[in-house]
């Protein structure tokens, strides 16, 4: 199935008589495999209403990102969040859609200082299991009105409605970019480099960490600024006094380069090809290192620290559980076989009053069931 | 404003509710003697008073559990409250309900720089978290104007803007993790010291939901290192089309101000008369204000600059000195007070899209001409969040009535040209009956199947957020 309008999606999923796998590209084959009838929004596209001096953008769910990453290039603006591309890392093809961003919650390294995509998500359009046309939000950048549906819509991959619109709070694209490198580090001091650069008042829009497996032998670590020309100096400056200690600091500032080492980090490059099952991992930024010791001596063969150590991507061999037993934040397993999907929790398992209340929601929101029945538990 | 009969069974067991409630709090926690109630019978939202049957001040988030399963298992309605400082109605207690309060909650458990969070027991303020990281030079970024007085619980509730969210975001962009008493009773987590939670994002569900779904005890809040400095400009045009025109310049110019704020005429007069902060007589009024070292400022300035000059300002006043710095932000901290100075007024808080601006203040206009009540306008122009200010007199028979239906007409304007009816000061009980300008009956109906899977029995902050047609059939369920 694929409606060409929200009308339509609405009489699919009212007239379906059995479950529906929603899907945008299809490029995010996250979460428990799904059996159904393949539900495909790509030709729910094109953008509804896009003003440059307000910061807001309203697209169709299955608008392709790049589209959306085009149309605001034009205007010097960008969707400050830096969605990854799952493609490589999954080994997918097609065009990942705006409304796959959105239903996974994808946010990339800027996460840190910008926020994750539902932090820029300002209304959605959706049809919900019964095949309402429902909306939450709207397209202006504060608004409380009633409840926030649109936050509980980033992230519920389809299985509380079916994304027909989005609207986003989008910003300037800076002019100017700097990466501080530091070259052999150990994880741990890594860590702390990190967290030096991002308690300092510069501002730095990405802090990630490449083990020395994933990097030709020596371990890197990533200080990314971005502004204007004269403030980025500056502040590469200062940030180069700051992290002294750690070692010889190098300095790119060249924008293609950095935007070609960025992308990497976003898109897990360094795990690409390489047989394994990969793992995603969200803690406290400074217990970063200590998880991935731990995962190491559970077998993970090389590790990615972003989001200052906040965020971890492990590969690991095929099938293993790598859920550490007492684990402060959670664990995702991003990439396995469909035998491993359904063995292993893909999402961390919920507290049971936590889990009563998402099925609860669930049972509301869809309540046949037939909406990515099982993805998300 | 209709508010559902009081239950008379339920006040028909308040002693029976006191002594069960005394049995499990200390004496000073629980109040309900006629004479102490009455100082919980409204928020800042002042014309509208009821008392509620008690009020319970509870010390930690098992005295709260402790609270709603009594009132739970009682069917007891009850009302959450921070610091009483919503204008919106958001803490107005029915004649059968308890009030909560939160404001002995005031504890800072954890602080931790190198993750960059705090976690506070929720009755505190929101400028005492500012205050309890200032000494490692960190803030607290949401920054309500009533910040001395509201308290997180409140901010949270109501997800709380302030002047600087253009750049730092809401309330919910700076929250990492919620302790949270369900009315039955039950305490969940949601959320941490970690970015992103797994599963549905329950916790960007919770913020905002003005204490209907839970009562939140305890909040993990996102901390940030202060900038090396800010400085702000000022800007003067003879209409607030061109004014308008400047915001989305600097805007597509690649600037981020922390803050763009607008004052119209009838604002800058009643500021001046009041605060004397020297503001140029004219028909829009902009104060944009940018961070970092000297530098990078002038660097920021120079670009704002450029674009405002081409727009012909009658004034532009840059700043070179904190003292200058704090002139210019004189008169717009000042404006509730001024324009409270002339009369009673009431603050409205719709967003509009930026570009509608012009429109939508040439409509008020004019509207303030049909109902012969004066207006100013305050505005977060970054955002499009506006607050006009409508002024009448309290005193005089049929002025409140009047100055609402003012208001009312004002909040239909702003959903009418692609906005909505509240940026940050929330529903309440004030723009209850206005959801449905906004919002189809079905988008109601699924944000009440919410509250049904949260409080089944619809006794968290009754009479709130829903039109009382729209949620009858589940309060009486």
């Amino acid at each position: 199935m694929e409606p060409v309008s929200e009308s339509e999606l609405s009489e699919m999923i009212a007239g379906a008589d059995g479950p529906l796998r929603v899907v945008g590209g299809g490029t995010r084959p996250v979460g428990r495999p799904v059996e159904g009838a393949t539900l495909a929004l790509t030709r729910l596209s094109g953008v509804v209403d896009y003003e440059p001096g307000a910061l807001t953008l309203v697209v169709k769910a299955g608008t392709p990102v790049a589209e959306v990453e085009r149309v605001l290039a034009a205007e010097g603006q960008r969707l400050p969040f830096e969605p990854m591309d799952h493609r490589g890392l999954l080994g997918t093809k097609g065009a990942p859609t705006i409304g796959g961003v959105v239903a996974a919650n994808v946010s990339g390294p800027r996460r840190i200082q910008a926020g994750a995509c539902r932090d820029h998500l300002l209304g959605v359009r959706f049809v919900d299991g019964t095949g309402r046309i429902l909306k939450n939000g709207g397209r202006v950048m504060k608004n409380v009105t009633g409840y926030d549906l649109v936050k509980l819509m980033a992230g519920s991959r389809g299985t509380l409605g079916v994304l027909s619109e989005v609207s986003f709070k989008v910003l300037p694209e800076p002019p100017a970019a700097a990466v501080l490198h530091l070259g052999g580090l150990d994880e741990t001091r890594a860590g702390e480099a990190m967290c030096a650069a991002i308690r300092s008042p510069f501002e730095v829009t990405g802090a990630a960490h490449l083990s020395e497996e994933t990097s030709s032998g020596t371990s890197k670590t990533l200080i990314r600024i971005e502004g204007f020309d004269a403030s980025v100096s500056y502040r590469a400056g200062r940030l180069a006094d700051l992290l002294a200690d750690f070692g010889e600091v190098t300095i790119e500032r060249d924008k293609a380069e950095i935007a070609r080492d960025w992308r990497a980090l976003r898109d897990v490059a360094a795990f690409h090809g390489r047989a394994g099952d990969v793992w995603r991992y969200s803690v406290r930024p400074t217990q970063g290192a200590t998880l991935g010791a731990l995962l190491r001596a559970m077998g993970a063969r090389a590790l990615q620290y972003d989001w200052g150590g906040g965020l971890v991507w492990a590969l690991v061999p095929e099938g293993a559980d790598m859920r550490p037993d007492r684990l402060d934040g959670h664990a995702t397993l991003i990439r396995a076989d469909e035998e491993t999907r359904t063995r292993l929790p893909v999402f961390q398992p919920e507290v049971p009053p936590i889990q009563k209340i998402s099925q609860a929601l669930r049972d509301r929101f869809d309540p046949r069931g037939i909406l990515n029945p099982g993805l998300m538990g | 404003m209709d508010m559902p009969a009081p239950d008379i069974d339920v006040i028909g067991k308040k002693s029976q509710l006191i002594s069960r409630l005394l049995e499990t709090l200390p004496n000073d926690a629980v109040i309900h003697e006629e004479v102490e109630t009455r100082a919980y019978e409204c928020d800042a939202l002042t014309a509208y008073r009821c008392a509620p049957l008690a009020v319970v001040l509870p010390s930690s988030t098992q005295e709260v559990s402790d609270i709603l399963r009594i009132c739970h298992e009682m069917g007891v309605p009850v009302v959450p409250r921070g610091a009483g400082t919503s204008l919106a109605g958001g803490a107005l207690p029915t004649a059968d309900s308890v009030i909560l309060g939160v404001a002995r909650m005031t504890e800072v458990l954890e602080t931790d720089y190198d993750d960059r969070f705090i976690r506070v027991q929720t009755g505190r303020t929101n400028l005492s978290v500012t205050g309890a990281v200032e000494e490692e030079d960190f803030f607290y970024a949401p920054d309500p104007s009533s910040q001395l007085a509201c308290a997180i619980a409140g901010n949270i509730a109501m997800n709380s803007g302030g002047a600087h969210c253009l750049k730092y975001g809401v309330t919910t962009n700076n929250l990492l993790g919620v302790t949270m008493v369900m009315m039955n009773g039950e305490v969940i987590e949601i959320g941490g010291a970690h970015l992103d939670a797994g599963g549905y994002d329950l916790l960007g569900l919770i913020c905002g939901s003005e204490g209907q779904l839970g009562v939140v005890t305890e909040a993990t809040l996102r901390i940030l290192r202060k900038p090396e400095g800010a400085r702000p400009v000022l800007m003067g045009y003879d209409s607030s089309e061109v004014a308008g025109e400047v915001v989305s310049d600097i805007i597509r110019a690649g600037v981020l101000p922390v803050a763009i704020e607008f004052m119209d005429r009838p604002c800058i007069r009643a500021t001046e008369a009041f605060a004397h902060a020297g503001y140029p007589d004219c028909e829009a009024l902009l104060i944009v204000e940018v961070e970092g070292s000297d530098a990078e400022i002038d660097e920021q300035l120079g670009v704002i600059l450029a674009i405002a000059r081409r727009h012909n300002p009658v004034e532009l006043r840059e700043s070179r000195s904190p003292e200058e710095s704090a002139r210019i932000w004189l008169g717009r901290k000042s404006a509730f007070g001024a324009m409270g100075q002339i009369n009673d007024y009431m603050c409205l808080d719709g967003t509009i899209p930026v570009s509608q601006l012009p429109h939508v203040l040439r409509r008020i206009g004019e509207m303030s001409k049909d109902y012969g009540l004066d207006v100013g306008n305050v505005f977060h122009a970054g955002d499009g969040n506006m607050h006009p200010l409508i002024l009448f007199d309290a005193n005089k028979p049929g002025d409140l009535e009047l100055c609402e239906a003012f208001g009312a007409d004002i909040l239909r304007l702003c959903v009418e040209v692609g906005g909505c009816l509240t940026g940050e000061h929330g529903v309440g009980i004030e723009k209850r009956d206005l959801m449905f300008d906004q919002f189809a009956p079905d988008d109601l109906d699924i944000q009440m199947a919410v509250k049904d899977v949260f409080d089944p029995k619809w006794l968290l902050n009754p009479a709130k957020v829903f039109p009382l047609t729209a949620s009858a059939g589940r309060r009486a369920a």
